[in-house]
């Protein structure tokens, strides 16, 4: 018999789009609506029944197996627990708990991907808003470094180029859109504007950007970049920034993982702030996965620090660059790691992953992932939102509760880190 | 059962002052002492100590959206102050702005059982739920905001009262919250288009209500649905030269109706001269005008030294950040308000701080009704909720005031009243301001005393006086350390903390409301809801198994 | 008959639908080696669409299929995944974050 659930949240992405409908029969969802192609598969590619755990590519049973991920832990003199980011909150706030009685490091995907967003944050601060207050008020929208319609497809739709709200009633029509990229990018193409930067000279744009803003008197000198962006174009541009009613600029990776890293975001974030003496501005960082905004929280309010902690001296200290996760491989500082709803394996620098390889892990993930076919032990865990229950919360903080529709055939990552945390040594 | 014996008790909501008496618990509660003898009786060694009831915080930021932003961003305020693991019990880190845990830990040994945070936007009520979750040793509570709530402001503009009231039940309950709060009604609003309010009667832009209108029409609403605790008000114009002005206003506006100015501090302020931009205590003109009301209050002292602002003021935390550069959060919250977080320094050596200094303290000591008044510092905002002995022991000690009134900038030591004010505070005062009180105005009963039905929350404090008679502070620092640091804890019951260290960790209850609610509201709710919100009606409201531990504190019935 | 360009990595729905395939999929791996630069660029290496290359970067080396793309001449894009990953080092600055965009690589055709 089929049944049908909707306002579930999908939490492939940091949309967290709450308006999917789901049909499910046996057991098994045979169909998504709503949901952008990320979604239909985040949904429809998983298979709930319950998979036996592998210790070492071999299967074996639920005691067996969580014997041996207690003794690689307790075995391990620096642990690293890392990821985090598809998990649930709860599951979130038990794996910081057991790193904490580790004194483990704890790290989550942020730093291969938002890190510098916060360490921009930490310098200068961060003007922002919630993703509704975009579709309700924005008449100019920036995306500086990102490309949604790969990364988060429906949030033009659903938040900002073409959604309608109170004060922009007219939608696209009622909005200036700028891109700006190192390509042409599918979003950039359905532009009003396009700014074409040189691969890593963002912060010289930005910086060229707020001089503009502040009316400083420029004039173009040969030998000096300018990001193969001419000054004309860019005085344009301060002029439509400050003559917009309510502008919300979106940045990703193009800022985070290039020259600069935080320094890029941090003149963002400095443009942002300044706008607000001519008109409103704010910031939302394209978080990616569903749940890195929810990591980011917990570790923060349980611990002080968004991601890069070592609890090794029996408190809590902040390290990015020390603590963050390709470091401590690159250093051979963990001896072993507990990795957390995310595929390190496949994302990191080669160097990182074959490190990774190198040391006992324990891999909780619903799927068989790179990184949990190389794993020592492998969990699977059930699916946030699909057959587990908890919250997420979404890029811009706002906490959304999951409605999972199916019966929960395998344990939660939140029981099976409530079992370690039983299980290993004070 | 535990008998807490031969301590001086100080419970001045049962009038008892220092008396050497006996204590009984059992099952959570205060109980009579039994008539006959008991068998396992566990007794917990009182003498030479003060036994005052666990202290009650109603305005604090420690949890939720705003407070967590602050934490992330400044690292530099944790590196310093950090709490290693011990047992069970978490570590943590902190200074301004601590983690949860440590937060929890730090009210416990202080004597404190009771802490509201006092503001969320609703739709981040989830995640300060969370994080009171994680706040372990004291009973806690939610204040959600609503003074510049689009469906609120659609509602007042239109009149329509039974409607607000609805709405007003239906987002309690759908939050978990305790109280109704208000951060500068429609200032929030106007903000997101660039501007602020200056007065009650301004507009605000596009919904064409008023911060006065909406002040009456929230406070009726909350009166009418019983609500144990007023509203709950952050003013408008907030650390102005023109708020103490405002102040007086928003008191006669909500006289009759029902309310609790919050941080009053902060938004009583005069001109120092005429035409000045610079501000001065006027709190001897809003103390009088408070005392011709039924409004409660409390102080929002500030501390010297750092603190981290952080509230739903939009406009006010950018205009901090354009006075000292600071680095500077905002939040705009779709169809609810917003707020801002942003470093700050109360340094004794600059005007404006030993101004706000003055003016907290000549607020205590000339309101003189203590029942009325409970001692914050809007932590941490005016500085950390750990410097609270420090404030009670300026307010009992005279001399130790005068010696920090001496390095306050000689101008502003002469032209002020403080340093005339020889008003010392004594014990059972203190207890009111950090126990009885607030309780009362939060409406908790069964709080900030330890008359029989009381929960049993009870702190002892080694003996604040040395010569055997009660309530005068004598030294220094006898006084400040016996009142910094509980000796021993109970709370619900349990003997949680013993000679000063924690002994077991509990999580505390979550205070909430359920008021009274007309269920044809709903319908008509979600179909507006999509206008306002990007969450879908269904995924807003928390259901029960979000806040655990719950317990329901009744609406009388009007 | 080398060039030296700047390579950027990135995300892709055909990246992330493979991955969704499963990571050692057939289409995941053909989304994953998908390389693309500028028509000028894929004619000074004489090679067809989809032409194999081998790329070198001072981190290693990966054997991709080039494609043309609307991008400026100089920028080669490869999207996320275990052949971006043998390019790209595990140097941070200090920052955790790895250089995932505008590592110089030589690229010869195969």
């Amino acid at each position: 018999m089929t049944e049908r659930t909707e306002h579930v949240t999908c939490t492939f992405c940091g949309c967290l789009c709450d308006d999917i409908t789901v049909e499910h029969e046996d057991g098994r969802i045979s169909s998504v609506s709503r949901a952008c192609p990320n979604g239909r598969a985040h949904f429809l590619d998983y298979a709930p029944a319950p998979h036996l755990p592998r210790i070492r590519g071999e299967e074996a049973s639920w005691e067996e197996a969580l014997a041996e991920a207690t003794r690689i832990l307790n075995a391990a003199r620096s642990p690293l627990l890392y990821g985090l980011s598809s998990a649930s909150t709860e599951a979130i706030r038990k794996a910081v708990s057991l790193a904490d009685r580790l004194g483990a490091f704890v790290d989550s995907t942020s730093s291969v991907c938002h890190g510098p967003t916060g360490l921009a944050m930490q310098a200068v601060g961060e003007p922002t808003c919630t993703l509704g207050e975009v579709r309700s008020r924005a008449d100019l929208l920036l995306f500086w470094g990102c490309n949604p319609a790969a990364s988060h497809p429906r949030h033009f739709a659903r938040y900002s180029t073409t959604a309608k709200g109170r004060f922009v009633p007219e939608g696209r029509k009622g909005r200036t859109v700028i891109f700006v990229d190192v390509r042409l990018t599918p979003g950039a193409r359905s532009a009003d504007l396009f700014l074409r930067v040189d691969p890593g000279c963002d912060f010289e744009v930005l910086t060229t950007l707020r001089a503009l803003v502040r009316e400083k008197p420029l004039r173009e000198q040969e030998g000096v970049c300018l990001g193969g962006v001419s000054l004309g174009v860019l005085r344009d541009v301060a002029t439509r920034l400050k003559s917009c009613r309510y502008g919300v600029a979106f940045m990703g990776m193009g800022l985070t993982m290039t020259r600069g890293r935080d320094v890029n975001v941090a003149e963002l974030f400095r443009l942002v702030a300044e706008l607000n003496t001519y008109t409103r501005f704010s910031v939302i960082p394209m978080r990616g996965h569903g749940n890195v905004t929810g990591a980011d929280q917990v570790l923060t309010w349980q611990s002080g620090f968004p991601f890069a902690v070592s609890y090794a001296r029996g408190y809590p200290r902040y390290g990015p660059g020390e603590f963050t996760a390709v470091d401590l491989l690159r250093r051979g500082d963990a001896d072993a790691a507990l990795i957390l709803a995310s595929d390190p394996a496949a994302h990191f620098p080669s160097r990182a992953a074959a490190r990774l390889a190198s040391i006992p892990t324990v891999v909780l993930d619903p799927e068989e992932s790179l990184t949990a076919r190389g794993a020592t032990v492998w969990l699977p865990t059930g699916k946030a939102g699909i057959d587990v229950p908890g919250s997420a919360y979404r890029m811009d903080g706002v906490p959304l509760r999951l409605r999972p529709f199916l019966a929960p055939r395998r344990p939660s990552d939140e029981e099976i880190l409530g079992r370690l945390l039983e299980e290993v040594a004070p | 059962m535990i008998r807490i014996r031969g301590g001086r008790v100080v419970d001045p909501a049962n009038g008892v002052d220092g008396e050497v008496r006996d204590l009984w618990i059992r099952e959570g509660r205060i109980v009579a002492p039994p008539p006959e003898p008991v068998p396992d009786v566990e007794v917990l060694d009182a003498e030479g100590m003060v036994v005052l009831p666990g202290g009650v915080d109603l305005h604090s930021h420690v949890a939720g959206g705003k407070e967590n932003l602050g934490r992330k961003l400044r690292p530099e305020d944790h590196r310093e102050h950090v709490r290693p693991r011990e047992g069970s019990l978490r570590s943590g880190s902190g200074f301004t702005v601590p983690s949860t845990f440590l937060s929890g830990y730090l009210y416990a040994e202080m004597g404190y059982t009771t802490v509201m945070e006092a503001a969320s936007a609703p739709l981040f009520a989830r995640h300060a739920q969370e994080e009171l979750e994680d706040l372990p040793m004291v009973d806690k509570g939610l204040f959600i905001t609503l003074g510049n709530n689009h469906f609120v402001l659609e509602y007042l503009a239109r009149g329509e009262e039974e409607l607000l009231r609805n709405y007003v039940a239906w987002l309690l309950r759908a939050t978990g919250a305790y109280a109704a709060k208000v951060v500068n009604p429609g200032g929030v609003e106007n903000w997101k288009w660039g501007r602020n309010v200056s007065s009650l009667d301004e507009e605000v832009l596009s919904f064409g209500v008023t911060p006065r209108k909406i002040l009456s029409g929230l406070a009726e609403s909350v009166r009418k649905l019983g609500l144990p605790h007023p509203l709950h008000v952050h003013g408008i114009n907030l650390g102005q030269t023109r708020s103490a002005g405002t102040t007086v206003d928003t008191a006669k506006t909500l006289d009759g109706l029902g309310g609790h100015l919050c941080h009053l501090q902060f938004l009583s302020y005069e001109e120092a001269s005429e035409g000045s931009s610079l501000f001065r205590s006027a709190a001897s003109r809003v103390a009088t005008a408070l005392e011709a009301t039924t409004l409660s209050l409390d102080v929002g002292q500030i501390v010297f030294g750092g603190a981290t602002t952080m509230t739903s003021d939009g406009p006010l935390e950018y205009a901090l950040h354009r006075l000292t550069g600071a680095k500077w959060i905002n939040d705009d919250v779709e169809g609810e308000g917003g707020g801002g977080v942003l470093p700050l320094s109360y340094d004794r050596r600059s005007r404006l701080s030993a101004e706000q200094w003055i003016t907290g303290l000549e607020l205590f000591l000339l309101l003189r009704d203590p029942w009325r008044l409970a001692l914050t510092t809007d932590h941490p905002n005016g500085g950390p909720f750990f410097c609270y002995p420090q404030i009670m022991r300026l307010l009992m000690d005279r001399s130790y005031r005068e010696e920090v009134i001496a390095t306050l900038p000689p101008k502003v030591r002469s032209g002020a009243l403080l340093p005339s004010l020889d008003r010392e505070y004594s014990l059972s005062e203190i207890a009111v301001i950090t126990r009885a009180a607030p309780a009362r105005i939060l409406g908790l009963r069964n709080k900030g005393h330890l008359g029989i039905g009381a929960d049993a929350d009870v702190a002892l404090y080694d003996q604040v006086f040395t010569d055997g008679t009660p309530c005068r502070c004598a030294k220094y620092p006898s006084c400040r350390r016996a009142l910094s640091r509980v000796r021993h804890l109970v709370k619900g019951g349990e003997v949680v903390i013993r000679d000063g260290k924690i002994v077991k960790e509990v999580s505390g209850r979550r205070l909430c409301v359920i008021p009274p609610f007309d269920e044809s509201l709903e319908p008509r709710l979600r179909k507006q809801f999509s206008e306002t919100y990007s969450v879908a009606f269904e995924n807003y409201a928390l259901e029960e198994g979000e806040f655990p531990h719950r317990e329901v504190v009744p609406c009388s019935k009007t | 008959m080398g060039l030296r360009l700047v390579l950027v990595t990135g995300r892709t729905l055909e990246q992330a639908a493979g991955m969704h395939k499963g990571k050692c999929s057939e289409e995941y791996r053909a989304a994953v080696s998908r390389g693309e630069i500028a028509p000028e660029n894929l004619a000074a290496l004489s090679l067809a669409e989809g032409g194999a290359a081998l790329l070198r970067t001072e981190h290693g080396t990966a054997e991709v299929r080039l494609f043309s793309a609307d991008l400026p001449a100089g920028l080669l894009f490869l999207p996320l995944g275990p052949f971006a990953n043998t390019l790209v080092g595990d140097e941070t600055e200090g920052t955790g974050m790895p250089s995932f965009k505008g590592i110089p690589v030589e690229v010869e055709p195969l």
